[in-house]
């Protein structure tokens, strides 16, 4: 035991001078996906921002008045505005001459569903602002029901499996072709299972005139149904399997892929989480669900061309592994 | 100088004088010259604004209040759904605290789909916890969107200007447009305070728990009610600029010592003073222009009805089930003076009917030999054009 745990805290945290935008002390659960990748992307985008947030959990567990986690001028409105909220701070910054960069901030369901029509407009119109979408797959700020990111064959409590029932009945909404038929000049998903990569993609953003979109795949313990310390390694099978690809795309046109090293079977995720627990039934239909679960994952590396040739050093094995001595690869 | 103008394309005019640096709207009739009139200017250089060309009314105010808190001056316009659309923004730009400025072209709300004027759109988000003011004419108009930036402004609330659709905004008249020097000296350069600055961050729209949500609501309703000394200013000192009164809170005309008065929001008020003044026969009227509607100025309400016998208060919107929806508000009013008028309330005019010169004649019919009030009723609904369970 370390005698002096905080003191070397404190130590450590001086030693990392990079700004932070969401600090530590807000109320998110034990290893909040979202949480991650909202101290990772903020990071990323430096002090030079305001952020639009939609309602859902980052905006709660950060704001619970007078407190506030955020570094970073920010604003929530309501839930389905938030990209026409950060539109109009584009638009006014524009107007004054200034350089102060946008974020948009939203869930999946701010995203997919709600959001939808205002982040639509939003890129239609071209407007200098990079949306993030952390994607944890269903409306967990209200208790977990499904939205339209919610996986195929999982359970939420809109979308419980019975004796009729196998969980989600529709697929999850490729959002991703969605973003990309605007023709928009940036759109990347990431993973809270690869920081660095995720961290280069918000830059790269930023370095982007115009709109663009990152979609963060961000797993929540509590809606997921797995032990909060296994977070990064549910979002890296997810990786892994194929199941939620790792790809850039520039204008609508897929430009980069993080190659999957040995793909790895979709139950190996899925076994992970209760959201999937009634697939592993001694039953039919459960092992049905099973195999067209293995069959998208399939169709992702396929169309994609996920599948990676030998060892690289940006892949799936390679990204964001720290090696022997310190030296870390991408 | 006067210049025949649409209200429309002099609102257009009066709001670019005005030097919003982001305009953002979504077309609904009977609004949608307005916009067009700011897009033509921006696209001509006459105008420095980001023009947004939004895909729904729900984005155009949340366009503005993102403006708004970038430090800009924003402006919106809307009618009817477009309101409704935009009712849980107006209600959030509202309760942040949010200066900005909308032009409500009043019309009817569907369904059935109506697209002509009535009021029944502002008094839906009544409650929003807006500034209202309603405009009698369209110099009125003109000269209260002047002054609803700096009431908003100065008050950190937003102001919605309501103009009826069609009856205003489609009409053409001798309108005296202020001068970019007029509006400069009244309306300085604006930057909203509470806004959002990397230099000095701040969280805005947090999550508020009950042990702080109902102090939150005070402040908010204190400030609307402080707001009306803000209203008075703003038209008396808009005034000493162009020389015209738009009435405060509220004003004053017709036969002052008349025991007979109309209380009335909007354009109709001029149909019934040309109705009496046409006709020396009919009984004198005292007209109440009700020009704020929120804050609700009471007590500028009951000096305004000292000495009436009957008030009726004329609306052009309901709240079903229930009758009128300023009337009551009226009544609790003038509740409190040692000699209440009789109020009684009708609206009239839904939906784009036309507004006749004998609707005064038949105000003053229905209310003259009563004794008392006998509720609310649609004074030129005809029950005969309905089947018999409808009457």
């Amino acid at each position: 035991m370390n005698e002096q745990p905080l003191q070397s805290l404190d130590a450590l945290r001086a030693r990392q001078p990079r700004f932070r935008g969401l600090e530590s002390g807000h109320r998110a659960c034990q290893g909040c996906g979202e949480a991650l990748a909202a101290r990772l992307a903020t990071e990323a985008a430096g002090p030079d921002v305001v952020i639009a947030n939609a309602t859902g959990c980052l905006e709660v567990f950060t704001t619970p008045w007078p407190q506030s986690a955020w570094r970073l001028p920010w604003i929530h409105s309501v839930f389905g505005n938030v990209a026409a909220v950060a539109a109009g701070m584009e638009a006014a910054l524009k107007q004054q001459g200034r350089a102060t960069q946008v974020l948009a901030f939203a869930g999946d369901g701010g995203t997919f569903d709600i959001g939808f029509q205002a982040l639509s407009g939003m890129m239609e119109r071209g407007h200098n602002v990079l949306f993030i979408c952390f994607d944890n797959e269903a409306y967990m700020n209200t208790g977990v029901q499904r939205s339209g990111s919610t996986p195929h064959a999982a359970m939420t409590t809109t979308s419980p499996p019975g004796a009729v029932r196998m969980g989600k009945r529709h697929m999850k909404k490729d959002i991703l072709s969605i973003i990309a038929a605007h023709h928009i000049p940036y759109a990347a998903t990431a993973s809270v299972a690869y920081p660095s990569d995720l961290r280069n993609k918000v830059r790269r953003a930023m370095d982007t005139e115009g709109a663009s979109f990152l979609q963060i795949h961000s797993p929540c313990p509590l809606g997921w149904g797995h032990d909060g310390s296994l977070t990064i390694e549910v979002a890296r099978l997810a990786v892994q399997t194929g199941l939620f690809p790792i790809i850039e795309m520039e204008r609508g046109e897929l430009i980069g892929t993080l190659p999957i090293r040995d793909p790895k079977p979709v139950s190996e995720y899925l076994k992970l989480q209760n959201r999937f627990r009634h697939l592993f039934a001694d039953a039919y239909r459960a092992r049905k669900e099973l195999e067209h679960l293995q069959a998208i994952a399939n169709r992702n590396i396929e169309r994609f061309e996920l599948r990676g040739v030998g060892i690289e050093k940006y892949d799936t094995e390679g990204a964001d592994t720290v090696h022997r001595g310190g030296d870390r690869w991408a | 100088m006067a210049l025949a103008l649409e209200g429309s394309q002099a609102l257009a005019r009066t709001i670019a004088l005005c030097r919003p640096q982001v305009v953002a709207a979504y077309p609904i009739t009977p609004q949608t010259h307005i916009v067009e009139g700011i897009a033509k200017l921006v696209a001509d250089g006459a105008l420095d604004c980001e023009m947004v060309s939004v895909e729904s009314e729900h984005s155009a105010a949340s366009v503005a209040l993102g403006a708004a808190v970038a430090g800009s001056r924003a402006y919106t316009a809307s009618a009817s759904q477009g309101i409704l659309l935009m009712a849980e923004v107006l209600f959030d730009i509202a309760g942040l605290r949010i200066p900005l400025v909308m032009t409500c072209a009043n019309r009817a709300l569907s369904g059935p789909l109506n697209i002509w004027n009535d009021q029944q759109d502002s008094m839906a988000v009544r409650d929003a916890g807006w500034i209202q003011l309603y405009c009698a004419t369209n110099q009125e108009a003109i000269d209260t969107t002047v002054q609803a930036f700096r009431i908003a402004e100065r008050c950190e609330l937003p102001v919605m200007v309501c103009v009826d659709g069609f009856t205003l905004t489609h009409t053409l008249e001798p309108l005296d447009l202020p001068s970019a020097e007029q509006v400069d000296g009244f309306l300085p350069a604006y930057r909203f305070r509470h806004g959002l600055d990397p230099a000095d961050p701040r969280s805005l729209g947090t999550l508020v728990a009950p042990e702080h949500f109902s102090e939150v609501r005070h402040a908010h309703h204190q400030a609307l009610m402080r707001a009306q000394t803000e209203i008075e200013q703003a038209d008396s000192d808009w005034a000493a600029v162009v020389g015209r009164h738009c009435g405060g809170l509220l004003e004053v005309r017709g036969d002052p010592q008349a025991r007979l008065g109309i209380l009335t929001l909007g354009s109709v008020l001029g149909t019934l003073e040309d109705a009496m003044d046409n006709d020396p026969s009919l009984p004198r009227a005292r007209f109440i222009k009700l020009r704020s509607y929120r804050p609700f100025p009471a007590r500028a309400l009951r000096e305004a009805c000292a000495g009436l016998d009957t008030l009726i208060v004329l609306e052009r919107a309901l709240s079903p089930g229930a009758g009128g929806i300023v009337g009551p508000e009226v009544q609790t009013a003038v509740i409190g003076m040692e000699a209440p008028p009789r109020v009684h309330n009708f609206a009239a005019g839904l939906g784009g009917r036309d507004l006749s010169l004998d609707l005064y004649q038949r105000l003053v019919d229905a209310v003259l030999n009563e004794a008392r009030p006998e509720g609310f009723a649609i004074i030129d609904a005809d029950p005969s054009l309905l089947p018999e369970a409808d009457r």
